[in-house]
């Protein structure tokens, strides 16, 4: 028999005692898997909402550089239009590698979702594919001419529209009927929801000729970019957004967010130590008696420091794991309660718990244990054994 | 036979304000092995402080105090914690016994802390000699008063101590167990463990093979001693 065990059955002693100090640390451990967790899956789910964009930079009209680039991000109206004319003169550029004009509108459907909401129409040309290889074919194709009567919708509008290749569809507002000529598979991102129409007859349907809503540009060398900023700097009209410039804003956005469930999950954590210290303490004056015992028949300092040490560690280990299992079984809420409150949030999963996450979580819970741990241990291990033996009589 | 402890002069002395308490002022006496002692006096006689003394739990103030031949007086704590360990059995009215633990995990718990690897035969042996054996799977909670008693002994005995040290060891038990422990301390003595126990119970005293009576804090003649007047 080791002092392990020794510790562990001690923790048998007052049962709903224990079970609380370890729901405690397990409370303060989900919050923290779930942060550390976000924090992570946040970042890769922006990176593969931008990344997909297929571009690199981001011609618009000028305004808040931040708003249209989340707005293009996220869709929504609002947007500010600039003139065609500045795309044929950007696309003389030779610096540039690929180059897409697009023109976002949103249209208000009073039966959309039950209770009314925006869809968003997306006007493109044929280089918009270019710039974005992966997109594939779900089924039907790509529009018979620019200037058709045809739109390509994306996986999951498709689906909430419930529509095929050839079928029809009616765009309220402007009362115009339009035929699907294409649908596109899955591809994780806001693309999913938008419906997509020729750039000439999304200007004309929606009376917005040879306006634009954002240029997507790839360049050939990404070093060129502050060069190709300044160049376009005389444009009056228009403004030059990097998305990585977008990527660190929006994630700067966040930290507000996320610096204030950091100090949920700080506040949690200190209340965890001090109800392992607590449960640990009581535990340690209701066995004076006991330690005095054991110091009387062989225990050394370091023996009764290690048997309560113990006892924290797997307070805070068993709180580590049924924290961590908590977080894992509570991810998809976190992610829904999450996604309500953001001003942005990328598709994809938000809550990104992997197992080096988990590990972690279970080596600070432990350490947790042992921060906790020291006060107690340290007072249990100083008794002298006449007064602890002495001090029920 | 050899004296397993041997006391010269032991005083200890407590401070209250400015008063000095003399708890025990020159206490001389040896115990053999093989020997069975007890130690009588009223309440404030200063018995338990020589108990703690003895049991290498203090330290006296003054004098001198052998256990197995070794001078121990000015013994560090890890060294008298040693010493308990490899010389010292304890026996407790109260018994002290770690409730969630069964009655042969107990008994172990000496080894335990001495981190030597734990002899099953030595267990058994043990058990059988105290009777025990046969609940040595039970937790201690569930055990009778004569039963946690046998258990105390038997982890008093796992580390095959010189001296045994019992505090009022029947204090708690019923006439007919408290003979049946006192047999047990018996045949331990005869096998040449020293026992000594401190007691109010004189009937138990009596039977022991030799009676110390404390008073004041000093040795006195049986006829000198309060406990009986």
């Amino acid at each position: 028999m080791k002092l392990f065990i020794i510790a562990f059955k001690n923790l048998k002693r007052k049962k709903t005692r224990s079970v609380l100090t370890i729901g405690g640390v397990a409370i303060a451990v989900a919050v923290l898997v779930s942060l550390l967790g976000f924090n992570a899956g946040y970042q890769i789910a922006l990176n593969n909402d931008v990344d997909k964009m297929g571009y690199q930079v981001l011609v618009t009209a000028k305004g808040c550089p931040y708003e249209a680039a989340t707005l293009m991000l996220k869709g929504g109206g609002g947007l500010r239009f600039m003139e065609e004319e500045v795309f044929d003169r950007i696309v003389q550029d030779e610096r540039i590698d690929k180059i897409t004009p697009q023109l976002i509108n949103t249209v208000f459907d009073a039966d959309k979702d039950g209770g009314g909401g925006f869809t968003m129409f997306m006007g493109i040309e044929k280089s918009y594919l270019t710039l974005k290889p992966w997109t594939e074919f779900k089924e039907g194709e790509w529009f018979s001419d620019e200037n058709a009567d045809e739109v390509i919708i994306g996986y999951e509008a498709a689906e909430l529209e419930q529509r095929r290749a050839g079928d029809k569809i009616f765009i309220p507002g402007i009362d115009k009927v339009l035929t699907v000529s294409g649908i596109f598979e899955r591809t994780g991102t806001q693309d999913d929801g938008v419906i997509m129409l020729p750039l000439k007859t999304a200007q004309r349907i929606f009376d917005l000729e040879k306006k634009l809503t954002g240029i997507g540009i790839k360049l050939k060398d990404m070093t060129e970019l502050p060069a190709f900023e300044e160049d376009l700097y005389d444009e009056a009209s228009i403004q030059v957004i990097s998305m990585a410039q977008v990527k660190g804003t929006i994630m700067n956005l966040i930290s507000t967010a996320q610096i204030l469930v950091t100090s949920v999950a700080f506040i949690a954590i200190i209340v965890a130590i001090f109800g392992v210290v607590n449960t640990i303490l009581m535990s340690v004056f209701e066995r004076t008696q006991e330690i005095g015992v054991m110091k009387a028949i062989g225990a050394s300092k370091l023996d009764v420091f290690s048997l309560i040490w113990y006892e924290t560690i797997l307070i805070c280990g068993l709180g580590g794991i049924v924290g961590s299992i908590i977080a894992i079984l509570a991810g998809n809420s976190v992610e829904f309660f999450v996604k309500k409150l953001l001003p942005y949030a990328p598709e994809g999963n938000l809550v990104h718990i992997t197992s080096g996450l988990l590990l972690l979580s279970l080596v600070g819970a432990i350490v947790l244990g042992l921060v906790s741990g020291i006060y107690p241990a340290y007072r249990a291990s100083s008794m002298r054994p006449i007064e602890a033996i002495r001090s029920g009589e | 036979m050899d004296n397993i402890l041997e006391s010269k002069s032991i005083k200890k002395y407590y401070h209250r304000g400015s008063e000095t308490v003399k708890a025990l002022d020159g206490v001389d006496f040896e115990i053999a092995s093989g020997e069975m002692v007890a130690i009588v006096g009223p309440s404030g006689s200063g018995k338990t402080t020589l108990m703690n003394i003895i049991s290498c739990l203090d330290n006296p103030t003054e004098g001198q105090l052998k256990i197995a031949g070794k001078d121990v007086t000015n013994y560090t704590e890890s060294q008298l914690i040693k010493i308990r360990r490899e010389n010292i059995g304890f026996v407790f009215q109260q018994f002290y016994l770690i409730p969630t633990l069964t009655a042969k995990e107990n008994i172990e718990l000496p080894f335990v802390f001495s981190k030597k690897s734990i002899d099953p035969q030595r267990i058994n042996t043990v058990m059988e000699r105290v009777g025990i054996q046969s609940k040595q799977n039970i937790q201690v909670n569930q055990l009778s008063g004569g039963d946690k008693q046998r258990c105390c002994l038997a982890r008093s005995l796992m580390n095959d101590p010189a001296i045994l040290i019992a505090d009022e060891p029947t204090g708690k038990l019923e006439t007919q167990v408290r003979d049946a422990i006192f047999s047990l301390f018996d045949e331990l003595v005869q096998s040449g463990l020293a026992i000594f126990i401190a007691t109010h119970d004189l009937e138990l005293a009596e039977k022991t093979q030799r009676i110390i009576h404390l008073q004041d804090g000093k040795i006195v003649q049986r006829e000198e001693s309060s406990l009986y007047w």
